[in-house]
């Protein structure tokens, strides 16, 4: 199971690994990384370096910047200081990074007027790479919305609405960088399962992967860096 | 293993962007077409305004012939004016904005995607209506015709410079009343060129200058609004 040599490290403080040993293929490259929102200091003089394969968890207490943190890495907001780097260039500036790194945040982002899975067409299309039909189809047959694929997403319960808009994933295989903002929320147990799977399998493929979770720790057995706000 | 997602792929330059337009574009029309009364409301408030003028102003046929086309101009302007704040708002509230900004296109295009689709389902109705309004005002069908033709030249600017406001005032609680202080000055130069060559044609006056005015606004807008207006998202999302 255990996908790197990366032990399970939890770092105290905001403070990132310091381990001079990390090769320089890091993906995902956080330099000195700040945040400011409103005048306060949210977080500073945060450093990661994600490798292929790797799984960064995030967490803190409520306010302190997880999704800050998460839509600095996406490139929704430019870092206060510091620089987010991907594959060596600054990520808002690099012409790949739209097609590399798929976010999910809060909101499911969903048309409520249209169905599961036009929406998910409509999103795979933003991502770059527009999905077959059949692809769609069997990616909502594994989020368990088989029947409701069609219908529209006014109609979907929360939890429904959740993995609608986690289906996604199971199309964006081409894309190495992760970025899930409390994936696990809303979703019952058979949902954690294939979101786990999904999870461990990008991982497996050598994708990268940002979370935070409150919730339990799904993934807790996995090598993992634990960056702590 | 992990060789396969750490390899750049090589047919980096031919991933098109034209799926992703395509698809914000026909994604917001089915959205429009599933709520089809706001579409209706804001053609229903234009013909409702428009018919209110003759109401109010009495049925002196010169009086009416030299208004109608300013009254038709000034009414799609405001029903343009009621569509604008939810171009971005709905977006927003749903999270779809953050994906369009995070989006593998660039985001002027998919602005301008949204604000072409703004156009058929807000703009494009005020246009095909308009002659037939105009009948209330007692306008001949060429003086019709030159004002349809203004008016499909202007309502897409009216949508461009809207799309501006609309994006700077996504999230903020005033926004409907904002959006029109905004907005409405800059309407100002469209409506002097739109409504003033149907005017100009009435008088026997030619209108080659409107038109290429109107014209020259139109290209200016859809080269630079798009620009505009993402830059103005990524700061309202900031």
């Amino acid at each position: 199971m255990l996908l790197s040599p990366t032990a399970t490290s939890a770092l105290s403080g905001i403070s990132g690994p310091s381990d001079a040993s990390l090769p320089s293929k890091a993906m995902l490259w956080l330099k000195e990384v700040g945040c400011t929102r409103g005048g306060r200091l949210l977080f500073g003089g945060v450093n990661v370096e994600l490798r292929p394969g790797q799984l960064l968890r995030v967490q803190g207490p409520n306010g302190a910047g997880k999704t800050s943190l998460l839509r600095m890495l996406s490139g929704l907001l430019l870092p206060s200081e510091g620089q987010v780097l991907w594959r060596g260039e600054v990520a808002a500036q690099s012409e790949s990074f739209g097609r590399d790194r798929v976010y999910i945040g809060h909101a499911a982002a969903l048309k409520d007027e249209l169905s599961p899975f036009e929406n998910l067409q409509a999103a795979t299309a933003l991502g770059g790479i527009p999905c077959k039909r059949s692809d769609a189809l069997q990616a909502l047959a594994g989020a368990g919305l088989a029947d409701f694929a069609h219908l529209p997403a006014r109609r979907l319960s929360q939890g429904q609405r959740r993995r609608a808009g986690l289906a996604r994933l199971g199309l964006c295989a081409h894309a190495p960088l992760w970025v899930l903002d409390e994936p696990f929320n809303a979703l019952d147990t058979a949902a954690n399962g294939w979101l786990e799977g999904l999870l461990h399998a990008h991982l497996q493929r050598g994708g990268l992967l940002v979370l935070t979770s409150h919730q339990g720790r799904p993934l807790a057995e996995l090598p993992q860096q634990v960056l702590s706000l | 293993m992990s060789a396969v997602l750490t390899e750049r792929p090589e047919d980096d330059t031919a991933q098109p962007w034209w799926p992703g337009i395509r698809s914000v574009f026909v994604r917001d029309l089915r959205v429009a077409m599933r709520r089809r009364a706001d579409s209706l409301a804001a053609l229903l408030f234009f013909v409702m305004v428009v018919s209110l003028f003759p109401l109010g102003v009495g049925p002196e046929v010169a009086l009416l012939r030299s208004m109608g086309p300013g009254v038709l101009w000034v009414a799609a302007l405001l029903a343009c004016l009621l569509t604008l704040p939810r171009l971005f708002a709905d977006d927003h509230q749903d999270g779809t904005l953050e994906q369009l900004l995070l989006a593998a296109q660039p985001l002027p295009l998919l602005v301008l995607a949204k604000v072409a689709a703004h156009w058929v389902v807000a703009g494009l109705p005020l246009v095909l209506m308009a002659p037939l309004l105009g009948l209330q005002f007692g306008l001949s069908p060429a003086v019709a015709g030159v004002l349809m033709l203004s008016l499909l030249l202007g309502t897409p600017l009216l949508s461009l410079i809207g799309a501006v406001g609309s994006a700077l005032t996504v999230g903020l609680r005033g926004a409907a009343l904002l959006l029109p202080l905004l907005t409405l000055p800059l309407y100002a130069p469209v409506l002097i060129f739109g409504a003033g060559m149907a005017e100009a044609y009435s008088a026997g006056l030619p209108i080659d200058g409107h038109l290429s005015l109107l014209g020259a606004l139109l290209v200016l807008a859809l080269a630079g609004i798009p620009y505009a207006a993402a830059a103005a998202l990524r700061i309202s999302l900031d």
